[in-house]
C-alpha cells in the first residue's frame, strides 16, 4: 500500500492538489504580511476568512455569478479589516487580543448566517479549470501546473506582486518604515494610520478573498468553522517566511503539500490513523517556527500601537 | 467629584462593552425579524429563570472561571495564552484515564489524583508553549493555537481508538466517548440539580490566585515581568523562566476545568467529533470573562457567571424564538473587541488622575503592551 502512494498518477496528483491548496495560505499569509510588516498584527484573519468563505458561497448560491462572489467576500473582508483598523490604530487596542474578539465575532457571525439564510449544507459550480492550449498538455507538468482555477493562478501572481511594492515603491518604503519605526517615519510627514489603514484593509480584503477561493474554487460547499485554523496557519507563515512574500510562498506550498499527501494517504487507505496524519500539519508549524522564527528579526515595532508623543 | 463619577465610569466600562454588543445583537435580530426584546427575555429566562436554570448557569459558569483564572495569570505576565481548548482537553484525558485505570481504589483518593492528574495535563500542554516562547522565540498565540488543534486530533484519535467505551467500541456507528466513571468516583451534587462540588472549587482558587498575585513573589515577579520586561531583568529576575511559569500555571486551571468537566458533568469524556465538541468554547470564552473581569481574579467570578448565563440563554433562545445560538458567539467577540477598545477611555483618565497629582488609589495595571520579544533584544 505504501509503495501505491509513490506511482508517477498517485505523485502528480499529490502535486496537483499540494499546488492548489496553497491558495488560500497565499491570499491570507501574504495580507497579513503587509500589515505586519505595518507593525501591525493582525489575528482575526480566521474570521475574515469565514466571513469571506459565507460571503462568497451565499453569493454564488443565489446567483450563480461567482466573479460577483469574489467581489463579496473581499467586500466583507475590507469591511472587517476596516473595524480592526479603527480599534487598532485610532483606539490603541491590544492587537493580538483584539484580533481573537474579531476571530471569535467571524465564526459566531458566518454561523449564524449559514443557518439562517441556508440551513443545510449546499454545493456550487466552483471557478472551472483553465485549459492552456499546448501547456495544460505535457504529461504529468500539465497536470500539476497548468490545469487550475483561475483564483489559483491569482494567488501565485500576488507573491511577485507583493514583493514588487514592498520593495520597490514608495508605498512599499512606507509600509516598512511605518513598522520598523512609526515615530521617523512620523517626523518625515508619513501618516502612520493611513498606512496602517490601507494595510489592514488591504489585509482583511485578501483573507476575504482566502475564504472565497476555499468555498467557490477549491472545495465549493460551506460548512460551520470549515477553515479550522487555516487562518491561524496562515499568520504562522508569516513569521515563517521571515516576513517575505516568496518565505510565504515557500511555507505555504510545505503546508500544502504535506495536507495534499495526507489527504492521499486516507483516500489510499494507508493504515495510518487519520487524527494522526490530520496532526501533521500542526505539529510541523511549531517546528518550523522553533527552527526560523530566533533567527530572523520581526519589524520591530509589530503589536505596538504608534502614540503622537506631545 | 468630578474624578469619582470618572472611575466609576471606568470600573463600569466591561459593563457598558456587553450592553453595547447587546445593542448590536438587537439590531442583528431585527434584521433576523425577530423582536429583540422576546429573544432577550428567553435568553434571561433560561439562564435564571428557575432553580434548575440557575444551576445550569453556574456549571457552565465553571470551566469559564477555571479558565479564567489561568488567563488572569499569563495575561499579567504579558503571555497571550490562546490555548485553554487544548490544556482543557489534554487535563481531562489525563484525569479520566486515571479515573478509568484505577478502579480498584477510594473515590476520594480517585478523585483527588484525577483532579491533580488534569492539573498536571494542562501544565505539560501549556508549558510546552512556554518553553517554546522564553527560549526559542516562538510566539505564545500561535504556539498554543497550533496546540489546541493538536489537543483535539490526539482526542479524537483517543477516543475513537484506545480509550473508547467497550462497549461503543462494539457498535457500527461509534460516538467518540470513553466508558462511564464510576459512581464513587463523581464530584458531589451540592443541590438537588447539576450543582456539583466544582463550582466551590473554582471559587475557592479564584481567592487563591488573587492572593498568589497580589500576596506572594512569585505573583510579584510573573506581573513585573509582564508591565516591563527591561526593568525586571535589571531587577535580577530571570524574565524567561517566568513566561514558562505564567503559561504552565495557567494552563494548569484549564487542565483542571477539563477534569473538572469530566467529573463532575459528563462522568465520562466525550466529544461530537467538532473542535469544541468537549469543550464547548470554554477555553476561548473563559479568556472573554477574564478580559471581561479586567483580569482580577476575583471579577473574574461575576464575569464568569455573566457569560455562562448568556451560554444557557442562548440555548433557550434558540428553543424559543429559533435564533442560532452562534448569534451568542458573535456577541461574545464583539464583547471582547468592545472592552480592549475601552482601556483606552480607562488610561486616558488614569493619565488625567495622574497629572492631576492625586495618586488617591496605585493605578490599575494595564493589559500588557510591551512585547517580550523586545526585552530579549
Amino acid at each position: 500500500m505504501i509503495s501505491e502512494l509513490f506511482s508517477t498518477t498517485v505523485l502528480i496528483g499529490i502535486l496537483a492538489s499540494g499546488i492548489r491548496l496553497a491558495t488560500p495560505y497565499l491570499y491570507a499569509g501574504i495580507g497579513e504580511t503587509f500589515s505586519q510588516k505595518s507593525g501591525v498584527l493582525n489575528l482575526g484573519v480566521e474570521g475574515q476568512m469565514l466571513l469571506g468563505c459565507f460571503a462568497a458561497f451565499y453569493v454564488v448560491f443565489t446567483s450563480g455569478n461567482l466573479w460577483l462572489g469574489v467581489l463579496a467576500a473581499m467586500l466583507v473582508g475590507a469591511l472587517m479589516g476596516l473595524a480592526m483598523a479603527f480599534v487598532t490604530v485610532n483606539l490603541h487596542a491590544q492587537q493580538g487580543i483584539s484580533g481573537i474578539g474579531f476571530y471569535i465575532f467571524g465564526l459566531g457571525m458566518s454561523d449564524l448566517l449559514f443557518q439562517k439564510l441556508m440551513g443545510t449544507v449546499e454545493t456550487v459550480q466552483g471557478f472551472p479549470k483553465i485549459h492552456i492550449p499546448g501547456l495544460s498538455d505535457i504529461p504529468g507538468l500539465g497536470e500539476i501546473f497548468f490545469s487550475q482555477n483561475i483564483l489559483v493562478y491569482g494567488s501565485y501572481l500576488l507573491v511577485p506582486l507583493a514583493w514588487f511594492v514592498l520593495n520597490k515603491t514608495t508605498l512599499g518604503l512606507k509600509i516598512r518604515s511605518v513598522g520598523e519605526n512609526p515615530d521617523a517615519a512620523d517626523s518625515l510627514g508619513v501618516s502612520v494610520a493611513r498606512v496602517r489603514y490601507f494595510t489592514i484593509i488591504l489585509g482583511g480584503t485578501l483573507s476575504g478573498l482566502a475564504g472565497a477561493s476555499l468555498s467557490i474554487a477549491l472545495l465549493n460547499v460551506f460548512q460551520q468553522n470549515m477553515t479550522s485554523g487555516l487562518g491561524f496557519i496562515a499568520v504562522a507563515l508569516v513569521y515563517f517566511g521571515a516576513w517575505r512574500p516568496v518565505g510565504v510562498l515557500a511555507g505555504a506550498l510545505l503546508f500544502s503539500m504535506i495536507n495534499s499527501l495526507q489527504i492521499w494517504i486516507q483516500v489510499l487507505g494507508i493504515p495510518v490513523p487519520s487524527e494522526i496524519a490530520v496532526m501533521m500539519p500542526y505539529v510541523l508549524t511549531i517546528l518550523v517556527l522553533v527552527a526560523t522564527v530566533s533567527k530572523v528579526r520581526a519589524p520591530s515595532a509589530l503589536t505596538r500601537p504608534f502614540e503622537r508623543e506631545d | 467629584m468630578k474624578s469619582k463619577l470618572g472611575s466609576l465610569f471606568t470600573a463600569l466600562l466591561p459593563v457598558i462593552a456587553t450592553l453595547a454588543a447587546l445593542a448590536v445583537g438587537a439590531v442583528m435580530l431585527l434584521f433576523l425579524k425577530v423582536n429583540p426584546l422576546e429573544a432577550y427575555r428567553a435568553l434571561l429566562d433560561g439562564a435564571f429563570g428557575s432553580t434548575n436554570a440557575l444551576a445550569e448557569t453556574l456549571v457552565k459558569a465553571t470551566p469559564l472561571l477555571l479558565v479564567a483564572l489561568g488567563i488572569c495569570i499569563s495575561f499579567r505576565g504579558d503571555v497571550i495564552n490562546i490555548g485553554g481548548e487544548g490544556q482543557m482537553i489534554i487535563g481531562a484525558i489525563l484525569a479520566t484515564w486515571i479515573g478509568l485505570t484505577l478502579v480498584e481504589w477510594p473515590g476520594w483518593l480517585v478523585v483527588s489524583l484525577a483532579l491533580l492528574g488534569g492539573f498536571l495535563g494542562g501544565a505539560i500542554w501549556g508549558g510546552i508553549a512556554g518553553f517554546l516562547k522564553a527560549y526559542f522565540k516562538v510566539n505564545e498565540i500561535l504556539s498554543t493555537v497550533m496546540m489546541n488543534a493538536i489537543a483535539v486530533q490526539l482526542m479524537l484519535f483517543l477516543l475513537r481508538g484506545p480509550m473508547i467505551d467497550p462497549v461503543m467500541a462494539e457498535r457500527t456507528s461509534k460516538i467518540p466517548e470513553t466508558a462511564r466513571l464510576l459512581e464513587a468516583f463523581r464530584l458531589p451534587r451540592l443541590a438537588p440539580t447539576r450543582l456539583h462540588l466544582g463550582v466551590l472549587i473554582a471559587v475557592v482558587l479564584a481567592v487563591l490566585v488573587y492572593i498568589l498575585l497580589w500576596r506572594t513573589t512569585l505573583g510579584y515577579r510573573i506581573r513585573a515581568v509582564g508591565q516591563n520586561p527591561h526593568a525586571s531583568r535589571y531587577a535580577g529576575i530571570k524574565v524567561q523562566r517566568y513566561v514558562v511559569v505564567a503559561l504552565l500555571l495557567s494552563g494548569a486551571f484549564s487542565g483542571l476545568a477539563g477534569a473538572i468537566q469530566v467529573y463532575g458533568v459528563n462522568y465520562r469524556m466525550i466529544t461530537d467529533g467538532s473542535a469544541s465538541g468537549f469543550t464547548g468554547s470554554a477555553g476561548f470564552n473563559g479568556i472573554v470573562a477574564a478580559l471581561f473581569g479586567q483580569l482580577h481574579p476575583l471579577l473574574s467570578i461575576p464575569a464568569s457567571i455573566l457569560f455562562g448565563a448568556l451560554l444557557v440563554g442562548a440555548n433557550s433562545m434558540q428553543r424559543v424564538v429559533q435564533v442560532p445560538s452562534a448569534l451568542i458567539t458573535a456577541l461574545n467577540g464583539l464583547v471582547v473587541v468592545f472592552v480592549v477598545s475601552s482601556e483606552i477611555l480607562r488610561r486616558r483618565s488614569q493619565r488625567r488622575r495622574l497629572a492631576a497629582g492625586k495618586e488617591e488609589s496605585p493605578p490599575k495595571p494595564d493589559l500588557p503592551r510591551v512585547p517580550l520579544e523586545e526585552a530579549k533584544q
